[in-house]
């Protein structure tokens, strides 16, 4: 038992939390987010030239060989800036899906171009119904062209409007919601057929709807197993979550902490008051059982058992998401008034964590799921 | 990074479940997984089986009778003791006045009181809170005086767990009043047979005898009953305190307690289906379940982080510890109200050695709301919920 980093893992934490020092402020952010495709270009070039974008990969696919624990680093630094590249729609989503369902010879072509950051890719999973199921696919694809056709509607593409191409997951057999009968495609997103709309999200990032009416695709893995494969990426893509939201919440409550010691009130800082530093405390209480859960999720997803595997996933996201609700509605109301700006960072802060409660199921959706389970104690 | 068990660390805690398998007394498994709180003799009996086996106070130093054990070993032991329904040791002289005593006591104090502990013989209660002096501790005003080889002692004290069957209590008295608060308090060493203490017990919500005050008119006791220097008692007290605080999430115990959650929801139908088929008793479940996991790994962070810290430095992330785990020590009894239902009502008097006559109602479901009300106590005591929150504001956040 022991939390502590190795050496090479140390020099990823290290190296990120100093870029994004020294070129993350939220003023840096504000000029980000408002370029052409929604984040800086020049960022990606540094996470690339850092490794971050080939860290979770192995060396034979390309990478350099780290897995979660260098994303989790990865994440926690992203979560305190608010960054907004799409390192998680491309590393984190569209690279696990790749990991875990693409051939030897399909990582080798495409992950050295992701480490390069030459390719940005979209995972393109969601449709309109599906709600929280991931295995709800309507789009289906179909033997055709060089490869398949795909035809449907993909929604909340993750950075999908500026993507190069995009991991599309459709049905080539079974029913609406059959785990079963399900593949994943990659597609050019400039191709015939394809169809994206873009547009801004809550949290300052972008995604897409997607249409697809006889678009081209070639098939990642074996078309009708990547039912287990979505499963498996979504796990993934929660215990990054997870870390994006313990670092967004610590920026939080330190901001609030900040906050509270200079801020002046009646002649003096109101965390002079019993009654906020009594909520401030209970941030730090949700704080810390979040980054706990957030240890657990990130050392889970290499558990070969996926039932423990994917109960140790919710119970984390479940925390997760109800520390990030609390942290983020409290640091609003310490700060009062200027927390309701959006000038400041702390109302983006709030709305991020937010909106990472409701990504891959909200915190009742895994209570519920959990709930028909067996007991998370031996 | 792992946050696995090493095989060692695996081994361990089968060798502990063994043990206590094979050695906890029937009876007072049985008595304590019923809910009921176990009697003075069943203290000792266990307490004297661990003794036996070296576990008496496992967290000692070993040449007073510790085990050398670290300190995932130890909060691998006390998980196990608690899950186990077995009683846990005495913390008034186990965690509390032996480490004083070990760490500050003189040799003769050391050779006196210790074995007597290890074992039992001797049982401890605590004078600390007074009826003006909870939370604000430092503000006791029981005194003690010096005359000649004697210190006299006058005052009260309250809230004394069990001082109904204690042979020594320890005692914070004022032994200066001229100079700040914390800085004019003595800790004694005080027999409870001495003449001028009496014991009063306080009846609590739940209908229990636990608690009691203390009264000290006069009482005189040897000056080598001073523990360690004049006036440095609050020093002590501190280190005390945050001896207390290890264990204080209460894990275990609540581990227990939801195992036996989902048994009785198991037995319990509302119309037609048990109780545990109700989805929204279930989910209720499952988040004081998902608590109680980040809070047992929150545990191992701070015993990890304890590794390379100073000894003796109190962490303030104990802090959260206590507060979360009393809060889920008190949701996981409310999930058993949620199953008992109506049959919480019946009130069986205080039954002591006859815990297990004919109830009303379910077997169990005597002990349901008694424990429930008994244990709105953990948020209240060992520095109160809004004291730990306070203690974050500070030492955390520098507010």
């Amino acid at each position: 038992m022991d939390f502590d980093l190795s050496d090479e893992q140390r020099l990823v934490g290290d190296n990120v939390a100093r870029l994004m020092r020294d070129k993350y402020g939220f003023e840096s952010r504000k000029a980000y987010a408002a370029a052409a495709l929604g984040f800086s270009e020049e960022m990606w070039r540094h996470y690339a030239e850092l490794g971050l974008l080939g860290a979770p990969f192995a060396e034979e696919d390309g990478g350099y060989g780290g897995g979660a624990v260098e994303i989790m680093l990865t994440q926690e630094a992203f979560g305190r800036a608010l960054a907004l590249e799409p390192y998680f729609a491309t590393v984190v989503l569209a690279g696990s899906a790749l990991r875990h369902g693409a051939t030897a010879a399909e990582r080798a072509e495409l992950i050295p171009e992701i480490a390069s950051g030459e390719l940005r890719l979209a995972l393109a999973h969601a449709e309109p119904q599906s709600g929280w199921d991931p295995f709800d696919v309507k789009t289906t694809a179909k033997a055709g062209g060089d490869g398949f056709l795909l035809d449907g509607e993909k929604g909340l593409v993750l950075n999908g409007d500026s993507a190069h191409k995009l991991v599309v997951l459709a049905r080539v057999s079974g029913a609406q919601r059959d785990a079963d009968g399900l593949g994943l495609f990659l597609v050019d997103a400039g191709a015939p057929g394809v169809t994206r709309r873009g547009y801004p999200t809550q949290d300052g990032r972008r995604a897409a709807e997607i249409s697809l009416a006889k678009a081209p695709a070639k098939a990642l893995g074996e078309p009708g197993r990547a039912g287990p494969v979505i499963a498996r990426v979504l796990e993934d893509a929660i215990a990054a979550l997870c870390a994006e939201a313990a670092g967004a919440m610590a920026e939080a409550v330190e901001m609030t902490t900040e906050y509270m010691k200079t801020r002046k009130q009646f002649g003096v800082a109101i965390g002079s008051f019993q009654a906020l530093q009594h909520r401030a405390a209970d941030m730090v209480v949700a704080l810390e059982q979040a980054r706990s859960m957030m240890y657990l999720a990130v050392m889970s997803t290499q558990d070969p058992d996926a039932a423990s595997r994917a109960r140790a996933i919710s119970a984390a996201k479940a925390q997760i998401g109800r520390s990030a609700r609390f942290i983020g509605r409290e640091a609003t109301q310490l700060h009062g008034g200027i927390a309701m700006t959006y000038e400041y960072k702390l109302g983006h802060l709030f709305k991020r964590l937010t909106m990472i409660d409701m990504a891959y199921g909200d915190a009742d959706h895994h209570l519920a799921k959990l709930g028909e389970g067996e007991s998370l104690f031996d | 990074m792992d946050l696995g068990f090493s095989a060692e660390e695996i081994a361990f805690r089968a060798e502990v479940r063994e043990f206590v398998t094979h050695n906890l007394p029937a009876n007072i498994r049985d008595k304590l997984a019923a809910g009921h709180h176990p009697s003075h003799d069943d203290i000792v009996t266990w307490t004297r089986i661990l003794a036996a086996k070296g576990w008496g106070a496992p967290h000692w130093p070993v040449e007073w009778g510790g085990t050398g054990w670290d300190a995932i070993k130890l909060s691998i032991f006390t998980d196990e003791i608690q899950r186990a329904n077995a009683p846990e040791s005495l913390a008034f002289g186990t965690s509390m006045v032996g480490p004083v005593i070990a760490t500050f006591g003189s040799q003769a104090q050391k050779e006196r009181f210790l074995p007597r502990i290890l074992d039992l013989r001797d049982w401890w209660c605590q004078g600390f809170s007074e009826p003006g002096a909870g939370s604000d501790l430092a503000g006791l005003r029981t005194k003690a005086e010096r005359d000649g080889g004697s210190w006299v002692i006058d005052g009260q004290k309250t809230w004394t767990t069990l001082a109904q069957y204690a042979d020594w209590i320890f005692v914070l008295a004022r032994t200066d009043a001229s100079v700040k608060k914390q800085e004019g308090i003595s800790f004694f060493l005080c027999d409870m047979k001495s003449p001028g203490v009496t014991v009063r017990p306080i009846q609590t919500i739940d209908g229990g005898f636990e608690v009691n005050e203390v009264f000290f008119d006069s009482v005189r006791i040897p000056a080598e009953n001073l523990v360690g220097q004049e006036n440095k008692g609050w020093d002590y007290a501190k280190f005390l305190l945050s001896n207390e605080r290890n264990g204080i999430a209460r894990v275990g115990v609540s581990k227990a307690r939801l195992a036996k959650i989902r048994r009785l929801a198991a037995l319990t139908t509302y119309g037609d289906k048990p109780k545990l088929a109700d989805p929204v008793f279930r989910m209720k479940l499952a988040a004081a379940e998902v608590e109680l996991k980040a809070l047992e790994m929150t545990q191992m962070r701070v015993i990890a982080a304890s590794r390379s810290a100073p000894k003796g430095k109190p962490n303030p992330m104990s802090s959260v510890l206590k507060i979360k785990g009393s809060e889920l020590q008190q949701a996981t009894t409310e999930l058993l109200m949620d199953v008992v239902g109506p049959y919480a009502l019946p009130y069986a008097q205080e039954q002591g050695d006859r815990w297990n006559e004919p109830s009303v109602g379910p077997d169990w479901a005597s002990t349901i709301a008694p424990t429930y009300f008994n244990t709105r106590k953990v948020s209240i005591y060992g520095g109160s919920n809004e004291i730990q929150r306070s203690i974050i504001a500070k030492a955390i956040l520098g507010l």
